[in-house]
């Protein structure tokens, strides 16, 4: 994948467990803290964190920004996990403010606060891979009413646990804390 | 496969209990833990950017100062916590006191720290973490303290800096002693493992998995008199996975600039560019004590085992 230039926002959060995926499917990381940094990256992992957190950090320096347009100028793919999910959800007034880059609503801490965290089976329908996986969810997100223009990848109980638009796939689940790099080896080749 | 990123990914192979709570400790990594002990404090520590705040009683530097005991904190302080903020909220309870556990836990607060700022329950015993459903951090000064509260089924560790001093030394020398005892079990052979575990008094099959992975099973992040920007930043560099943050903040001139200028500085320990940013205008730090002057029987970090 010589063309491939991925990297992993570095600010907080579960940032080597991407790192360690994204090695695993044969690429080469960067850590990614500053805007200048960003100029030849072509995959972009937003991972899971506390979601306020990264908002203010990304607000620090105008990343967010940066990302935001790179995005909507067709030049950079993102997979956001958990918290980055969050972000790349539908600005619906909730706090943190969402990027508007995939369009769904994301509500925090969904099923409850960690006493309620779990791991459990999720059906795959599109995408990465087929049939049932592992997922792991951490003080997880649920997402609620997809535009038309977005693809339902995953499903738990029939709610979508991960969704596609464009180049934006955003998982309200920890695919970077199993050993399975599916999810990590078919975005690289989006 | 690159070798920068190999690192083994940590608690694959245990049970999903105890992996959705490594989870979260690996979720917290890179942020600021604030001590808070009211909902306007929380308040503030959520706007600084903190990832988490955790609730107690009364901050270290006043434990230290007004002395007495000094135990969980309030239940309904607690609650209004919870009520006020979305981001994680731990609470400290006393070393060995699993009632105070389960408490927290019937409150479901999302991490417990079994701390020594609180005056221990019992002298002999710490908690049986692995019961809890709820994640439990508790204080390390070495190598062999961090197995045994990882076997007692803790999901992070932490220094057991100086609470309340400002004083970042004894984080520093917990970190760098982890850090060099960790090596050292990467460079002995197999047959030298057994007697590494009886010197440290830690379980063998933990120290062969340190052998084999190079690292601790859970997180590590760094407590215990961290009072600046440039305090942070050491501690992440020496390889804390995160920090807390005790008296440092609300016993600071202006909480929030404070706060604020701790999260930027974690995010990026390793930039003197932006650490210079972020520590410029600040207010003066809390005063501070030196630790190395402190009384033994002040010293907080020999309370546990």
């Amino acid at each position: 994948m010589p063309s491939v230039r991925p990297a992993v926002l570095a600010l907080q959060g579960s940032v080597e467990p991407h790192l360690r995926a994204l090695s695993e499917a044969g690429a080469e990381p960067i850590e990614l803290r500053r805007p200048d940094q960003l100029d030849d990256i072509t995959h972009l992992v937003i991972p899971g964190g506390e979601s306020t957190t990264l908002s203010h950090l990304l607000d620090l320096h105008s990343l967010a920004r940066t990302i935001t347009d790179r995005v909507m100028a067709g030049d950079l793919a993102l997979l956001g996990t958990c918290a980055g999910a969050i972000l790349m959800g539908r600005d619906d007034d909730e706090a943190p403010r969402r990027w508007n880059l995939i369009d769904i609503g994301v509500h925090r801490n969904g099923y409850g606060r960690q006493v309620h965290s779990f791991i459990g089976d999720i059906e795959w329908i599109s995408g990465p891979r087929s049939g049932a996986s592992e997922g792991v969810f951490i003080r997880a997100p649920r997402l609620d009413r997809p535009a038309a223009e977005v693809e339902i990848l995953a499903t738990r109980a029939q709610e979508p646990v991960a969704v596609r638009q464009g180049r934006c796939v955003a998982c309200t689940f920890h695919p970077e804390l199993t050993t399975d790099t599916q999810v990590h080896r078919w975005f690289l080749e989006l | 496969m690159n070798d920068q990123f190999s690192t083994p990914l940590r608690a694959v192979g245990s049970d999903d209990e105890f992996r959705t709570k490594v989870g979260l400790a690996e979720m917290l990594r890179g942020g600021v833990i604030m001590d808070v002990t009211t909902a306007d404090q929380a308040k503030t520590a959520q706007e600084a950017g903190a990832v988490a705040v955790m609730a107690l009683e009364r901050v270290p530097s006043d434990i230290r100062r007004d002395g007495g005991v000094a135990r969980m904190s309030p239940v309904d302080k607690v609650r209004e916590i919870q009520a006020t903020v979305s981001i994680p909220v731990m609470a400290k309870a006393r070393i060995g006191h699993f009632v105070e556990g389960e408490i927290l836990q019937a409150l479901e607060v999302d991490f417990i720290d079994e701390s020594e700022v609180l005056t221990p329950a019992d002298h002999a015993h710490h908690i049986d973490k692995s019961r809890f459903k709820v994640p439990f951090v508790c204080g390390a000064t070495n190598l062999g303290e961090a197995l045994r509260r990882i076997a007692e089924g803790a999901a992070m560790l932490r220094t057991k800096g100086e609470a309340g001093t400002g004083d970042v030394t004894e984080a520093v020398r917990h970190l760098r002693l982890i850090r060099s005892q960790i090596r050292a079990v990467t460079q002995a052979s197999p047959d030298e493992l057994m007697s590494i575990a009886k010197e440290l008094a830690a379980p063998y099959s933990l120290v062969c998995q340190i052998a084999k992975d190079g690292r601790l099973p859970v997180p590590n992040f760094a407590a215990g008199g961290i009072a600046t920007p440039a305090d942070a930043a050491l501690v992440m560099r020496l390889g804390a996975e995160a920090v807390f943050v005790g008296s440092g903040i609300f016993k600071s001139e202006e909480p929030l600039r404070t706060a604020t200028a701790i999260v930027h500085a974690t995010a990026h320990f390793d930039d003197a560019v932006q650490l210079a940013e972020a520590s410029s205008g600040l207010p003066k730090a809390m005063q501070g004590l030196d630790s190395s002057k402190l009384p033994e029987d002040e010293r907080l970090q020999v309370r546990g085992w």
